[in-house]
Formats: C-alpha cells, structure tokens, sequence
C-alpha cells in the first residue's frame, strides 16, 4: 500500500471566536447595541496559522495544555466547524470520536436508537440492517433492546453509543480522549476494539491529556499552545519538549 | 457544480426519512387514534369554522365545507410545517456541535413532516367531496401540482427563517404573530370577491398562499384548468423562494455553530 497517501490536509487554518461576554441573540439587544456601535467585538484567536498533513497509517497525536485549541482543531478536521482562514480536506472515510452518542433521543427504544445515530453518521438503511445485531452484542443490550432510552443507565447508554460509532472501519480515526465507557469488563473490550480501528494503515489523530497514551499509540505528534503550533515531529522528541517546556 | 451537494443529499437521505419516523413515533406515542389525528384534526377544525362562518357566506360560497377544507389544509400545512421549522435549527444544537450534519436537513425534515401529514389529511378531504358530491374529473387528478410548488415554496421559506432564528431568537415569537396576521390575508374563509376593489384585495393578491389556495380549489372544486399566468405565478414564487432560502441558509451556516 502505498504511505504517501494524503489524507489529511490542514492549510494555515484559523479560527477565530468572538470574546463577547453576553451573547447578542435578541432583535432589542442588537438595534441597541448597531446604534450605540457596540457590536464589535473582542476577537480571540483559537487557532493560529495551522497546517499539518496527515499521510495514510500515520498516527499523529496532539498535545497541549487545557484551552490550546486541540478539541477545535478536530473539530475543524471532524467538519463540525469551518476555519475562519485557511482550509482543511480530507480524503477517505472518516469516523470521528470526538462525542458518542450524538442525536440519541430518549424517547425512542434502543433499537430507534442505533438507526438514527447511524443514519446521523451517513449511513444507510440497509448497511444498518447488517450490522445491527453485531452492535446489539456488542453493546450486551439485547434484552433492553425494546425499552425507551430514558430507562437506560448512563452506562448502558455509553456501550450503546461507543458500540454503534465504532461499527464501521474507517479510514481516518479521529479519538479525542480515549473513551472507557462502563464497568472494567466492557472498558477491556472498548480498548481491544480500538485498537482493531487503528489496525491495518488507518490514519489516526488521537489528542489525550496522557502524554502515556500519546506516547504509546502514536509515531509522530504535533504540539499546540495557545492556538500556535509549537512543533511537529517525532512523538518522543515532541512529548519531551512539551513536558519540559510547559510546565 | 453541483455535484457534491447531490452527493451529500443522497447519503444523508436515510437520516431525512428517520428524522420524520422519530418525529411520527413521538408525536403519536401512546395516543389511542395515532396518526387518525391527522385526518380527524382538520374535519373537526373544519366543523367548528363552518358552523361559526356558514351563516356568514352561506349565500356567497357553494359548497362552503369544501371551500372552506382546502383552503385550511394548505394553510395549516405552511403553518404547522414553517412554525416547527422555524426552530429546528437551533433545537438541534446539540448535534451541530458534535457531529459534520448537512445542516439544511433540519428545517428539511420539518416541512417533509408537515407534508406527510398533509397528505394523510387529503383522506378527510376526499371523505367531505364524496359527502357533499363533488364533481370529480381529469382535472381533478392535477391536485399535486399545487401541493408541488406549494411544498416548494415552504421549503425555501423555511430555509430562510430557521436561519435566522439562529441569529435573532425573537424570530420566535414574533412568528406567531407573523402566521395569524398571514391567515387573515389568506382567503381561507371568505370569497376572495368580497375584497374587490379596496387595498385589502390587492395585499390579499400579494401573498403567495392566495394563489396556491386558489390553484389547488380550481382543480379540486371547480375542475377548471388552471391559466398559465396561475401556473407561472406558483412555480416562480416557489422557485425564487428556494433559490433564496438555499442561498441565504448557505451563507449563514458556516457561522451557525458560534452562535448556538
């Protein structure tokens, strides 16, 4: 297979937030503030001229403090949002696990349930109805299968969303820290299945406050502080610097 | 140019039609009539109006229950479709922040329930036209053809305010206000003759539900062909309206997310 593959493209991105303290979301709120010439305001730069490539089978990890932009630059990549400047691209499947479970509806039944948040991740009817009951088992929900999912447990919610999200083999994986969802049996069993994600040449972007974990799982890794890109390299070197440097 | 927002729309397909499942499942669960509602609603709606209005046009108007169901049905589908609508974004800001969605599927959903349930009710309609003996014809079989352009329509107005709302939340309000004043405007339950000649009329023509209310009457009631200057007016205002509500929504929703 050929490595050079880019999948990943991220050019001089940008991203900028306004720093007003109360929102303006009200027809009054915003006459007033247009005629006392308020409405601009404080910008904040989350992200600073970012660019980074992503090749097929890397694994790059992103480090950095609380507030660097990390969550915003997978966001970025992830398409929830769009850079104020600059660009990013993908080119291939993606499967973000940024937050499981988004669009579950608690009046609906389980079963409701993992269809739209398959369909909420682009998939079809027919490829939900083969792999349903892989992520039944999966999630060890079959007898509650039927019950509304208001009735289940935070865990049992938590299975059933890492179970459907993680249904398919993509080939980008996006991990915003690493999620051990439930009891210690089933946190097993969410690792192992990660880990069968990241098998054979997907490209990973894995962000985790574990310098450990980074370290563990990925070849090369970038470091933000304060939305700059400090350095991008080797995830040994970058991880050094980044503990030495920062605190 | 066009292609990968094709693309995008074909994929996301599935989720449209779960979203209006989920919209039917929790609107009708554990309801005794289901989706009866949506045909018992309108006839009850319909019963009440007639029995308040008949002695007003009873003279003026033949087949006063007809006229006055066909002009609610496609009143109470732009109502219902656009007042939901008009929220949907915002309502789904959970999503948005977590997942890449196509946005516009929001308000979309909306309307297509709406439409769903409007077709459901054309069932009451066609109980009331065999009650009262209705004339039925070829013409009569054009009755999409309003119902096309009117869906249309709501669907580029729907576009437009849900975008909106994220920005001005007092949309909200005001669009109740907005919708009672619109069905005054709508011939719904006077003759449209009675305007003739005052500034009333001319607003009265002015609004673009007048004329799919009188395009879907004229082939339901009258079974006359509709003009070409009626068939112009309908398709264009619903194909403005989309070009203006796809193109609008597109430019604000990159910004949705900062302010949901």
């Amino acid at each position: 297979m050929d490595n050079n593959d880019l999948m990943v493209s991220v050019k001089n991105v940008s991203m900028e937030f306004n720093m007003s303290t109360e929102k303006v979301d009200s027809l009054k709120e915003y006459t007033m503030r247009l005629l006392k010439g308020q409405l601009f305001f404080e910008s904040f730069w989350a992200l600073k001229d970012i660019s980074v490539d992503v090749h097929r089978g890397e694994t790059l990890g992103i480090v950095g403090n609380n507030g660097s932009g990390k969550s915003t630059l997978l966001k970025i990549i992830a398409g929830v949002m769009k850079p104020t400047k600059g660009s990013s691209e993908i080119y291939g499947t993606l499967s973000p696990m940024i937050e499981l479970g988004a669009g579950f509806d608690p009046d609906l039944t389980g079963r409701e349930n993992i269809f739209l948040n398959g369909a909420i991740l682009g998939h079809s009817k027919a490829f939900m109805d083969s792999v349903y009951d892989e992520i039944v088992d999966f999630a060890e929900l079959r007898p509650f299968i039927d019950t509304p999912l208001k009735n289940y447990s935070s865990g049992m919610q938590a299975r059933l969303a890492f179970a459907t999200s993680t249904v398919v083999k993509p080939e980008i994986l996006i991990v915003d820290e690493v999620l051990g969802v439930g009891d210690f049996h089933f946190q097993e069993k969410c690792e192992e299945r990660i880990k069968e994600l990241m098998e054979d040449n997907t490209t990973v972007i894995f962000v985790s406050h574990s310098i450990q974990q980074v370290q563990r799982i990925c070849k090369r890794a970038i470091w933000i502080n304060k939305g700059i890109m400090m350095m991008d390299g080797p995830v040994e070197e970058v991880c050094e610097t980044y503990l030495r440097e920062s605190t | 140019m066009l292609r990968p927002y094709l693309e995008t729309f074909h994929r996301y397909r599935y989720l449209l039609i779960c979203l209006v499942d989920r919209d039917y499942k929790v609107k009708y669960r554990r309801s005794v009539f289901g989706i009866l509602w949506s045909m018992l609603n309108p006839i009850m709606m319909m019963i009440i109006l007639n029995a308040v209005f008949s002695r007003v046009f009873r003279a003026d108007i033949e087949n006063f229950p007809v006229y006055l169901l066909t002009g609610q049905l496609v009143f109470s589908f732009f109502n219902e479709a656009t007042s939901s609508a008009i929220f949907s974004v915002v309502e789904a800001s959970a999503l948005i922040k977590k997942i890449y969605v196509p946005k516009y599927v929001f308000p979309l959903e909306r309307v297509l329930f709406g439409f769903v349930n409007m077709i459901f009710s054309l069932v009451a309609l066609v109980l009331l036209m065999i009650i009262q003996k209705v004339k039925v014809t070829a013409v009569t079989l054009l009755f999409p053809l309003p119902l096309i352009a009117l869906f249309l329509f709501t669907c580029g107005w729907s576009f437009l305010i849900s975008a909106l709302c994220v920005y001005f939340r007092d949309l909200k309000h005001l669009y109740s206000v907005l919708m009672t004043a619109w069905m005054y405007i709508t011939p719904i339950m006077y003759p449209i003759e009675y305007l003739s000649g005052s500034w009333v009329y001319k607003i009265v023509m002015l609004n673009p539900l007048t004329w799919y209310v009188q395009y879907f009457r004229q082939v339901v009631m009258y079974n006359t062909l509709p003009t070409l200057e009626m068939n112009l007016v309908c398709f264009g205002e619903a194909i403005v309206m989309m070009l203006i509500g796809l193109l609008s929504f597109r430019k604000l929703q990159d910004k949705f997310i900062l302010h949901i």
